[in-house]
């Protein structure tokens, strides 16, 4: 059985964790310090051998990301956290900066020291008040401490509502002031990113896992995870389940065994379909209880592992109604730049939305699944493909569904079974 | 309205955050959201000036992005969110509560001026379902009667406080001004966590004991 490591989240039950003194009474700035005495290249090389990859969806080396930045080009180089946390179901960084927003600031410190750049970037979404004035407090704190302002500058940059601007070129985009929209790669960013100038962007998970690696040692990190993912990271259990929340685990635990210590499914009812990333993963069944969820067993077994954003529904959800709801997120959010997926997830939406109303028939479903083929690769960027995951997978796997309702001639669930408030009164 | 000397200068402290000026668009927005509570044709065409820009360049900034709104919303902006997730555990059930007790439809505002609603996306506080934020602050596991009292003590002038946010919920035009980068000096106030967040810390904990 996988014991949870809790090491991001290790003090957050102290009152008061968000504080500088809270975080400099746990070691915090210790490990920014011992960065800046190494060699950047050593930071680097660490940071390799630790096998942190990027925990915002993609799994990308962290340290490989840092090593592509080119070094003695005499420009700036810059640091972009992204805090644009939105993809539905996701819900890890948000308590995490504001339960110790400091531990972000350090590894930024530490990245900036490692790509040589001297300044760096917060794009945190602007639905969270109480999060940007945690975020805020801190920097001015770490500035009046002196572990900012002496070689790195750090901006926290509050967005305006857009999920697109998760999307890292999007992000780059709209922090220059622009409508948030992808552009084309290449270049990467890491060549021409912020401003034309070579930029790292990084989830906020992996930047805030760095300190720890440089006070532990890579060969600590390392002996957590699997072969091929390694470390602890942050899984969010939500939806039909007992005990909903936040699990930090090594990489490769199981959601059996998520659930086993936390409580299980809401009593008296059973696992029907869950995410293991996101809505943009494709979605699982009971029969995936022991994938293991780590980057390369989550996608033999046909998804991503993505934000390890475990949605849980149990056997009283309409799986058309959940599809549904998630391709109108996705039409909504369809930033209108490429056609495949501006006109692709509008169409999407009225046949899902007929399907639901029993108004569909069969052939609705032979062409939600050819629209699904011509945006799937063929989207100028991941939220057209993303779009796609829910629907392909819930016909793979609940076919039938689809056609009850269309034999039905409507949705055949309640939708208050599967309220949390059911049988209590609201 | 007129901006004053002090707007004036809070506006140029922004602009000076970044290396480039362009990037001050996004908070010189939420800023004036905070003085007139939306962005009104005043505030772009300053904008516009401030960063020697077309007033046409910020319209489509500020036209792009969902949280800059056109139009005056309430003191008290409520969003449901109507996710798939929160939907299912009972945020629709919610959101038609408040339409009907508040007899608005989505982006609506009360007569007076108090709340307006409007349903939203993921907030990135799922396993705290249903969601509804107001201002942008958290209110965790709500319900349809919970989220009616919620409005309600909004229209009395006197908010409920958010689950984990500061110890009174801010106006939409103070909140505005926290995400345009001003310190409001309540960063220490509310819970660090909630306990689904301690949940994965407590049950290691007790493992180990």
């Amino acid at each position: 059985m996988t014991q949870l490591v809790p090491v991001l989240s290790a003090h957050w039950d102290e009152k008061d964790s968000f504080t500088i003194e809270a975080y400099t009474r746990h070691g915090g700035y210790k490990a920014s310090q011992k960065a800046l005495t190494m060699d950047p290249d050593a930071v680097i090389q660490m940071v390799k051998d630790s096998g942190l990859r990027g925990r915002g969806g993609a799994g990308f080396p962290t340290g490989m990301k840092w090593g592509f930045i080119p070094q003695g080009d005499n420009k700036d180089h810059y640091l972009v956290v992204n805090a644009d946390e939105s993809e539905p179901g996701t819900c890890k960084d948000t308590p995490l900066l504001m339960a110790n927003p400091h531990v972000l600031i350090e590894g930024c410190i530490i990245a900036c020291h490692a790509i040589r750049a001297k300044h760096a970037f917060i794009y945190i979404r602007g639905e969270v008040t109480h999060v940007v004035r945690r975020m805020n407090q801190a920097i001015e704190d770490a500035y009046k401490a002196g572990h900012l302002g002496n070689g790195v500058e750090l901006v926290l940059h509050v967005g305006a509502g857009a999920y697109i601007c998760g999307e890292e070129t999007a992000l780059l985009d709209s922090l220059e002031g622009f409508r948030g929209q992808p552009r084309l790669r290449p270049p990467f960013p890491a060549i021409a990113g912020l401003y034309a100038r070579p930029t790292v962007v990084n989830n906020v998970e992996s930047i805030a896992s760095v300190p720890a690696i440089i006070a532990n040692g890579a060969e600590w990190y390392q002996s957590m995870g699997t072969e091929k993912s390694k470390g602890t990271t942050l899984y969010s259990l939500s939806g039909h389940v007992n005990n909903p929340g936040q699990f930090e685990a090594p990489l490769g635990i199981t959601l059996r065994e998520i659930l086993e210590l936390s409580g299980g499914i809401r009593t008296g009812h059973t696992l029907k379909f869950w995410t293991p990333g996101g809505s943009s993963t494709p979605i699982f069944t009971q029969d995936h209880l022991d994938t293991p969820l780590d980057y390369e067993g989550v996608s033999a077994a046909g998804s991503m592992l993505g934000t390890k954003a475990l949605q849980i529904f149990d056997e009283t959800t309409c799986v058309v109604r959940a599809v549904l709801r998630w391709t109108e997120f996705y039409k909504h959010e369809s930033c209108g730049k490429c056609t495949p997926c501006r006109e692709g997830t509008w169409w999407l939406v009225q046949i899902l939305r007929d399907l639901e109303a029993g108004k569909g028939t069969e052939a609705d479903l032979a062409k939600l699944l050819d629209l699904c083929d011509n945006i799937l690769g063929r989207s100028f960027c991941a939220l057209g493909d993303g779009a796609t995951s829910p629907i392909t997978s819930s016909i793979k796997y609940f076919r039938d569904e689809y056609i009850a309702h269309i034999t039905h001639g409507g949705c055949p669930f309640d939708p208050v079974a599967s309220t949390l408030f059911v049988g209590v009164g609201a | 309205m007129a901006y004053s000397t002090e707007d004036l200068a809070i506006m140029d402290s922004i602009i000076a955050r970044y290396p480039r000026s362009r990037s001050a668009i996004m908070p010189l927005l939420h800023f004036v959201q905070s003085r007139v509570g939306f962005v009104d044709g005043e505030g772009i065409e300053l904008i516009a000036k401030l960063l020697t820009l077309e007033t046409a360049e910020v319209s489509a900034v500020a036209t792009f992005y969902t949280q800059y709104k056109r139009k005056p919303v309430g003191e008290y902006h409520v969003g449901v969110c109507t996710n798939t997730l929160c939907a299912v555990m009972g945020g629709d059930a919610i959101f038609a509560g408040l339409k009907a007790h508040l007899g608005l439809e989505n982006d609506g505002v009360t007569a007076d001026g108090k709340v307006s609603l409007e349903h939203i996306e993921c907030n990135a506080a799922c396993d705290y379902a249903p969601v509804v934020m107001a201002n942008w602050e958290f209110y965790d596991n709500q319900t349809v009667q919970s989220s009616k009292d919620l409005v309600d003590s909004m229209r009395q002038g006197d908010p409920k406080p958010p689950t984990r946010g500061p110890n009174t919920l801010v106006t939409w035009k103070e909140a505005s001004a926290v995400l345009a980068g001003i310190n409001d000096g309540k960063a220490h106030e509310g819970i660090q966590a909630g306990e689904p967040s301690l949940l994965g810390l407590k049950i290691s904990k007790e493992g180990k004991k």
